[in-house]
């Protein structure tokens, strides 16, 4: 009968909704909801729960692929090497150094990125609009390159635009130390993501009526003022929202890094050095150690965001 | 088209709340009739359960002798305009109006003709190929008549089809829509929270209150022999004044003054102690102006008037009055449930706009006792309706009607030859 | 508006455009400088020259480049439709349906959206190399749709939410069967969301580096980013910093292309504004 299928109309009366009562096209619907969604459900955890489980697995052994034969249950000690040794503390610094720096600084540019945006003429906004999109849909490596020859030692042109600077000159190696090396690190993440977190609080800014900023300028507030007080406040999901993804989106910072020096003078992530141990030296038990331990750092940042800052994640997604 | 009879029809949804309880209701075919309420009185539920939208939890609906419960609502051959309208937005007006009959594999030539004539009674030739986002208020809500009319449908439902528009155009498009009903004389269920519309478009209104018919009668019935406190206070605006009385005999003693009744309503109210009177605006008058050829049909009483309100075409002298706190309570009851902001304890008195009656100054008003109703304010039900009377205020209403649809048949072919039978055979 | 403020506004722009654009024109300056040009330390090249390009196109830079780019179209496409398809289905589901497990399936959207990518690379690589999956195309397809699922999901409920679903409902009285109410009503409707999403999808599986790089060894399946990376090592050039450029610029070219017609869309599936009016 083609009336089960039917979806039913949203009830347009506010009653609650069934819980001990199900109708049979209530039935229908749940069977249908399930049939259409359970594809995407199940692709999705087939390609993360499991993997997880399996790294989580083969983290317990000490198993390298190069001698298959002597792969030994080693329990915990695998974390035990890791949590000892001093490149898997250098490798957090580093990514924690690379995220607050590159996020916080994100978060101030893509801010006034999108104060521009939000009151730009009508007629440029599309064109900044545009503008900004293109570092958002480079890839990740060509703008890691782009950044690396800029600063490169024979290819660039910063040493000589850049000379007048005390302490840079033809031959300042921009690659040759650890902070100099991460600051063209996060220079290019904080380019290619910037565009992504204004955006995010543009569509925040724009969700702050008008209205309210007139109120304000009538009740005697200053631009400032009206910032901290009435926008600023109005927006803090978005903020939030953005802060969120950007900060668990630069934690797994990789790809720059992998191009650029390529995990030399100490600049290696926690991304790097589980590759490192996995992909390049075959240390499958080491690797996914590592993996599994990054996997539990990226899960405490989120729960701290979302249960310390109270992140409504369905609310600032609209997800009435 | 086709008459809807409704049995016993019964929704409920998951928790057991019946959002509409054993409703019986029987429209004629080519009837106008209107399902009016405040929100949450079930009346769209009972819409979409006419339309097919949403499920029926028992009784029968019947639908031009057939039974429907188990249709979808394509196999009901009903046409339905949408609060919002519902208007396709990726297609022309014209595609918008042309899209039952495509649905129906109608031949194009057919469809262009037809849409034509939908677009020619409705005044939208020049916008045919627009886009409904382009289109203002009122044009949308006319393709969206279009949409409807375009097909033989067996009856045109209307859900709240003018809440979206300003006072102005609400009142041309409401006349439109009964010019269009009468000439098409087509089955029509049309449902209101606004009771302008209900007087004026029904041929009959039912009255909904929490799922259940409180009455179904004319609108003239409604509003002269309203059966309870509910309907007789939410039909009529300003909305009939409810004052606290007590009865001896014939004699109503009330905060103004004293109402002799006849013998026929004195029966009715006699044996209750504390009773509502309820009093129509416009059955009061400043004394000063009223004949003395009448003045001893009523009764005459002086009261302090807190506030006017002078209309131009008439006027409005705000009483307070005081109430024991079990009518005051009621009565706060009765306003929430009629979705109305009154607290204050005060009637309202429409006098002649003539009348210089002063804000904060003592007046002497003439009340018209022979049209007050008495309410038992237990119950809420009135006491001395005459049911004959009201009987046959809708009798008369629906004289009116069939004459009326005849007179549309008859003129609708000789006016409109061709394809126009399609529209309204 | 003042002229002075106007002007204003236009030197912010100008700002704007150079902050965004100036690294994009830096490597593509880059990739027209012949080789004795690299080291000019000048931004410009002194002489224009196309060398680099004909290096990865037919040169000997090619049979890396090449197969490279193709495979990256072939498996990102793949990857973006089955992508779009599966989350389409789930989209409706959630937007438009009432079943219990909605929010847990938004909530695993949002949890595999945050999963750091090189935890699923560790065990994938071990598992892909033991069922044969290892440097072949599905090899890459499958852990794109980690990428690309979530974000497809998400973006297109917020979609799917906004289309006036009375219309279904307008059109089934007006006497569709679901079929005709879903193709004729909701399909052009919702067709705008599927849409952007595709391309936001596209990009992502695009900009992908960490799986081309582990799960891959050779031309059969190696994406372009991933061939980027590897230029460095290649021993065959002298300086592959000219190829690389040039490389990169025609990897950006179709990115480009796709937000100058479409920025107004990706803006909205973004920022999941979504459809309006």
């Amino acid at each position: 009968m083609s009336t089960t299928t039917l979806p039913p109309a949203p009830k347009t009366e506010p009653v609650s909704k069934p819980k001990a009562f199900v109708s049979d096209r209530a039935k229908a619907e749940r069977k249908l909801g399930w049939m259409l969604a359970g594809p995407a459900l199940a692709v999705m955890l087939l390609v993360t729960a499991y993997p997880i489980a399996q790294a989580f697995y083969d983290s317990l052994f000490d198993y390298r692929l190069t001698d298959p034969e002597n792969r030994s249950f080693t329990g915990l000690s695998n974390y035990l090497v890791i949590l000892t040794d001093s490149l898997w503390w250098t490798a957090i610094l580093v990514t924690a150094f690379i995220t607050v720096v590159t996020v916080a600084v994100e978060l101030v540019l893509g801010f006034a990125l999108a104060m521009v945006m939000n009151k730009a003429l009508k007629a440029i906004r599309p064109f900044l609009r545009a503008v900004i999109l293109i570092p958002y849909a480079v890839i990740t490596v060509v703008s890691a390159f782009a950044w690396q020859f800029a600063f490169d030692i024979n290819t660039g042109f910063v040493n000589s635009w850049f000379a007048w600077i005390p302490g840079v000159g033809a031959d300042t190696d921009w690659f040759g130390d650890t902070g100099t090396s991460l600051f063209v690190i996060c220079l290019a993440e904080i380019w290619k993501t910037t565009p992504f977190i204004s955006l995010l609080l543009l569509a925040g800014l724009a969700q702050v009526p008008e209205v309210l900023q007139e109120a304000a300028q009538v009740d005697g507030a200053t631009w400032w003022q009206r910032m901290r007080r009435v926008t600023l406040p109005n927006m803090k999901a978005a903020i939030m929202v953005a802060l969120l993804f950007r900060t668990l989106d630069a934690f797994r910072v990789f790809d720059s890094i992998f191009v650029m020096t390529a995990g030399a003078n100490n600049t290696e992530s926690v991304s790097f050095l589980a590759y490192r141990q996995t992909i390049s030296r075959l240390e499958i038990g080491l690797g996914s150690a590592v993996s599994v331990l990054l996997f539990i750092v990226v899960v405490l940042i989120a729960f701290i965001f979302i249960k310390g800052f109270k992140v409504d994640l369905a609310q600032a997604r609209g997800d009435g | 088209m086709a008459s809807i009879q409704m049995k016993n029809i019964v929704k409920k949804y998951g928790d057991g709340f019946p959002a509409v309880n054993d409703i019986s209701l029987d429209i004629a075919d080519g009837e106008f009739m209107i399902l009016v309420g405040p929100s949450g009185c079930g009346k769209s539920t009972l819409l979409r359960m006419i339309v097919g939208l949403e499920d029926i939890t028992s009784g029968d609906m019947v639908i031009g002798g057939d039974r429907v419960n188990d249709k979808a609502p394509r196999d009901r051959n009903l046409s339905m305009v949408f609060q919002n309208y519902a208007l396709y937005p990726h297609m022309s007006v014209y595609e918008n109006i042309a899209f039952p009959l495509r649905l129906a594999k109608t031949p194009d030539d057919k469809v262009d003709r037809l849409v034509k004539e939908a677009a020619d009674v409705l005044e939208l030739h020049e916008h045919l190929e627009r886009k409904p986002a382009n289109l203002s208020g009122g044009q949308r809500q006319r393709v969206a008549m279009g949409r409807a009319i375009v097909r033989q449908a067996e009856a045109f439902l209307f859900d709240e089809p003018l809440s979206n528009l300003d006072a102005k155009l609400r009142g041309q498009m409401r006349t439109e829509i009964a010019r269009l009903q009468r000439r098409l004389g087509i089955t029509t269920v049309y449902v209101t929270h606004d009771q302008t519309e209900a007087m004026t478009l029904g041929d009959r209104v039912c009255v909904l209150r929490k799922g259940s018919i409180q009455q179904v009668a004319s609108p003239r019935e409604l509003y002269e022999q309203p059966v309870n406190l509910f309907v007789a206070g939410f039909i009529g605006s300003p909305p009939m004044n409810f004052l606290p009385a007590t009865v001896q005999g014939s004699t109503l003693t009330t905060p103004f003054g004293t109402i002799e009744l006849d013998e026929r309503r004195a029966a009715a109210v006699a044996g209750h102690d504390l009773l509502l009177v309820g009093i129509r605006p416009e059955y009061f008058e400043d004394a000063s102006l009223v004949d003395d050829a009448k003045k001893h049909l009523g009764s005459t009483f002086t009261a302090r008037v807190d506030v006017t309100e002078w209309l131009g075409d008439q006027q409005y002298a705000y009483i307070p009055y005081d109430a024991p706190d079990t009518i005051r309570d009621r009565l706060r009851e009765l306003s929430k449930e009629l979705d109305s902001e009154e607290l204050r304890t005060q009637a309202i008195v429409s006098i002649d706009a003539s009348s210089r009656i002063r804000e904060g100054r003592d007046a002497e008003f003439w009340l018209d006792s022979r049209k007050v109703h008495v309410f038992d304010p237990e119950s809420g039900v009135n006491l001395t309706r005459d049911e004959q009377a009201g009987a046959e205020l809708t009798r008369m209403a629906d004289e009116d009607r069939q004459e009326q649809v005849a007179e549309a048949a008859g003129g609708l072919t000789g006016e409109r030859t061709g394809g126009s039978g399609s529209t309204a055979a | 508006m003042s002229t002075k403020e106007k002007s204003w506004w236009i030197v912010a722009g100008v700002a704007i455009a150079l902050y965004a654009l100036s690294p994009i024109a830096w490597i593509v300056s880059l990739s027209f400088k012949a080789p004795s040009d690299l080291a000019n330390g000048s931004f410009l090249p002194t002489v224009f020259s196309t060398e680099n390009y004909g290096l990865i196109l037919n040169g000997e830079a090619s049979d890396l480049f090449l197969p490279a780019l193709r495979n990256s179209f072939g498996i990102c496409l793949i990857a973006t439709f089955i992508s779009c398809v599966l989350s389409m289905f789930a989209a409706y589901a959630i937007a438009r349906l009432d079943f219990p497990g909605k929010k847990f399936i938004l909530g695993t959207a949002l949890a595999v959206a945050i999963f750091p990518v090189i935890s699923i690379v560790t065990p994938l690589f071990n598992l892909w190399r033991q069922i044969g999956l290892y440097d072949t195309w599905p090899g890459l397809i499958i852990p794109y749709l980690s990428l690309t699922l979530p974000l497809s999901i998400w973006t297109m409920s917020a979609f799917f939410r906004e289309i006036p679903w009375e219309m279904e409902q307008a059109a089934q009285v007006d006497g569709a069967t679901t079929w005709q109410a879903f193709r004729k009503v909701i399909v052009p409707l919702a067709a705008p969301g599927v849409f952007t999403t595709a391309i936001i999808a596209f990009f992502i599986a695009w900009n992908d580096f960490v799986y081309g790089i582990s799960l891959t060894s050779t031309g059969a399946s190696r994406p372009v980013p991933a061939a980027l990376g590897l230029f460095s090592g290649a021993s065959q050039f002298e300086d592959p910093t000219g190829a690389i450029a040039a490389a990169a610029v025609i990897v950006t070219i179709p990115v480009v292309v796709l937000v100058l017609v479409f920025q107004r869309r990706i803006v909205a599936g973004l920022t999941n504004g979504a459809v309006k009016g």
